[in-house]
């Protein structure tokens, strides 16, 4: 897809070469041409704002979670088992509404595939949380406080071996498997094979290969969905890669909140060295995934950096500059980070307009920040989105909406480097709250 | 209040973990009062509540400080059994719990931790609590607030749901009802039809103690 001197190309040459193959997707068949020309309108205008130009007009990017199900009256765990359900209620999503962004049925996630590993990182609708429940994280210290040498050393190692044997109940014999890097001479190979002949160890690859056909199933009729939507609307999707902050990395999936928050106390100078090591593994997460699904867009949730969470000394000094790391990684690499900002940010955004950051090539998207400020800060510099409370898309009026966007739109937007987009992920909402915030977004976003 | 006694006050207030512990154990081995040395931690955590308050401290501050308090206290218990936490006069009593549907508990902890350390006495029914059993445990606890919690958006219902609940069991005028969590704000405590909301834990203290007069 790529040219052979990929690796002779700039950061800007690769970024241009990314956005080629995104603009003209060969997975995706256009029903008509309008429809083509519509897609490509549509990342036209995502291409403008990151580079802080003014397109035709606001693109239009909610940030969705279940709530096409709950709109179409099927049940969250509905969405993650039953495929066909699942697409007809995230095609209806997008029919009904006609964001400028696709709401990808994946991220409701094949809840076959989690059973059959006994995934215990997350409770899911008939997995400990109701039917109409979306997916939640389970918080505790998947990784003890004395292995931050283990994972230091080798974090794939670390994660094969002692991370997904304590997360996934099915793979519990990985606990007995030697590291790969074992494999250096042809005695020592013998050696290694021994563990993985054990009767336990053969079950949970059994195991594994049907968790994979699960996977396959489930990839191929979710993609099928998302390439007919957007195939048919012209919508694109805005996350093509993923990635996380180091500090949410080591906080959200090994240490758990308290064990990370402690170990700033306890262990700071391992903690330190831990995010570094992190720093290439999550970088090269997203140069992978954004490669593989042909789209720039490095979705990047942030967690535990929100004001609140952590003091300015210790953002500076345990959060900020790993991500920064990653996000410089990635824009090397001609990619552009999203970087979905939860909780508030308004301490923080000195920070975020980091001059080493190449204007031009990140996404800030915005949940509780003052946007006013937003604009301030990062106006000329980055590309922003946001903000449209979620509270108000469920127990404000239509009419609230409409008059939060196009104030909005006023006091940020006259620039352009805007996209209009919700504050938190949506699950729940009232529908005609929610047609008001797409149209308002429409109506009042053209650029005359 | 005498020296080593200040000296565990400003160590746990500075986050000196290993030389609060030290200092505790130091005074229990010289026959020092086991009821004064939890009064002691209490008031350095109370100083650490309100440093949260002002945005000098954050979670890192707060998990510690309740580590500090875990440890001393479990090494009085071990001394004096119960009756140390027994004879505590208490400001008033909360129920809390995240609601039905929700799994999520750090901050629900947390505003746990800070109301018992404030004073107050906190029925903590956990996450996932449903409507009736908030009830249940108004009946039984007859507390004088009930406090309800969640991060998800799906959340906003099973509150309002809650709250019509405890209004339906003829409670709803016997408790001030507050939420809390990231996805809270007054436009949803208008919707579930709770009193008052609060921004953090610090808010859901101060929000306690208004209502029970202190």
């Amino acid at each position: 897809m790529f040219p052979e001197s990929w690796q002779k190309l700039s950061a800007h040459e690769k970024y241009e070469e990314r956005f080629k193959a995104w603009i003209s997707p060969p997975n995706v068949r256009f029903a008509n041409p309008e429809v083509e020309k519509s897609f490509k309108q549509r990342v036209q205008r995502i291409k403008d704002v990151v580079e802080l130009k003014k397109p035709d007009r606001i693109p239009v990017c909610p940030n969705i979670g279940f709530f096409p199900a709950k709109y179409a009256g099927i049940t969250a765990q509905e969405a993650m088992y039953d495929y066909q359900k699942l697409g007809a209620a995230w095609k209806k999503y997008h029919q009904d509404f006609l964001p400028d962004s696709l709401a990808s049925c994946m991220l409701a996630t094949p809840g076959k595939v989690f059973e059959i590993l006994d995934y215990r990182l997350y409770r899911w609708p008939g997995r400990g949380t109701p039917p109409d429940t979306p997916y939640q994280c389970v918080e505790a210290e998947y990784m003890r406080e004395d292995e931050y040498d283990a994972l230091i050393r080798d974090p794939s190692a670390y994660w094969m071996r002692v991370y997904l044997p304590r997360v996934f109940g099915a793979l519990e014999a990985w606990g007995l498997l030697p590291p790969f890097t074992d494999v250096v001479e042809m005695p020592f190979t013998g050696a290694f094979m021994v563990p993985i002949g054990m009767p336990q160890v053969q079950r949970s690859f059994e195991v594994l290969l049907e968790a994979g056909r699960a996977a396959v199933e489930w990839v191929q009729a979710a993609g099928a969905v998302d390439a007919e939507i957007m195939g048919t609307l012209g919508v694109p999707s805005v996350l093509g890669g993923f990635s996380k902050a180091p500090f949410d990395t080591l906080g959200d999936t090994l240490r758990g909140t308290r064990g990370i928050m402690l170990d700033i106390y306890r262990r700071p100078g391992k903690l330190l060295e831990a995010l570094e090591r992190l720093v290439p593994v999550m970088v090269e997460l997203g140069v992978r995934t954004a490669a593989m699904s042909g789209n720039p867009m490095v979705f990047i949730p942030l967690h535990k950096g929100a004001d609140g969470f952590l003091s300015r000394e210790n953002f500076s000094r345990f959060y900020w500059p790993t991500l920064k790391a990653v996000l410089l990684g990635l824009i090397d690499e001609g990619l552009v980070p999203w970087v979905f900002v939860e909780g508030s940010y308004n301490q923080r955004l000195d920070f975020l307009a980091d001059r080493d950051l190449p204007p031009g090539r990140i996404v800030w998207m915005f949940d509780q920040t003052d946007m006013v400020r937003v604009k301030e800060m990062l106006g000329g510099v980055a590309c922003f989105a946001g903000n449209v409370p979620v509270t108000m898309l469920k127990a404000g009026t239509p009419e609230e909406v409409r008059r939060y966007v196009r104030d909005l739109i006023e006091k940020v937007a006259q620039d352009g480097g805007f996209i209009l987009a919700t504050g938190g992920v949506v699950d729940d909402a009232e529908p005609e709250s929610f047609r008001a915030m797409i149209e308002a977004g429409k109506e009042y976003g053209v650029y005359r | 209040m005498d020296g080593s006694v200040r000296a565990l006050v400003e160590a746990i207030v500075g986050m000196r973990e290993k030389e609060a512990v030290e200092l505790a154990q130091a005074l229990l081995d010289a026959g020092g009062n086991p009821l004064e040395l939890l009064d002691a931690c209490r008031e350095g955590v109370e100083a650490v509540g309100q440093r949260f308050e002002k945005g000098e401290y954050f979670l890192p501050e707060l998990m510690l400080a309740g580590e500090i308090l875990a440890q001393i206290s479990g090494m009085v218990k071990a001394r004096v059994a119960a009756e140390a936490s027994a004879r505590e006069k208490r400001l008033g009593r909360v129920v809390i719990g995240t609601v039905k549907g929700d799994i999520h508990d750090i901050g629900k902890s947390i505003v746990s931790f800070l109301l018992d350390a404030n004073g107050f006495e906190v029925i903590d029914l956990g996450v996932d609590v449903l409507p009736e059993r908030f009830v249940e445990a108004v009946r039984q606890f007859e507390p004088q607030v009930v406090g309800m919690s969640c991060l998800l958006t799906l959340a906003y219902d099973p509150m309002k749901e809650t709250v019509r609940v405890l209004e339906d069991a003829g409670l709803r005028d016997r408790v001030k009802v507050m939420i809390g969590g990231a996805a809270t704000n007054d436009q949803i405590r208008v919707y579930t039809g709770a009193d008052a909301w609060g921004r953090d834990a610090m808010e859901a203290v101060s929000l306690a103690r208004a209502w029970v007069g202190r």
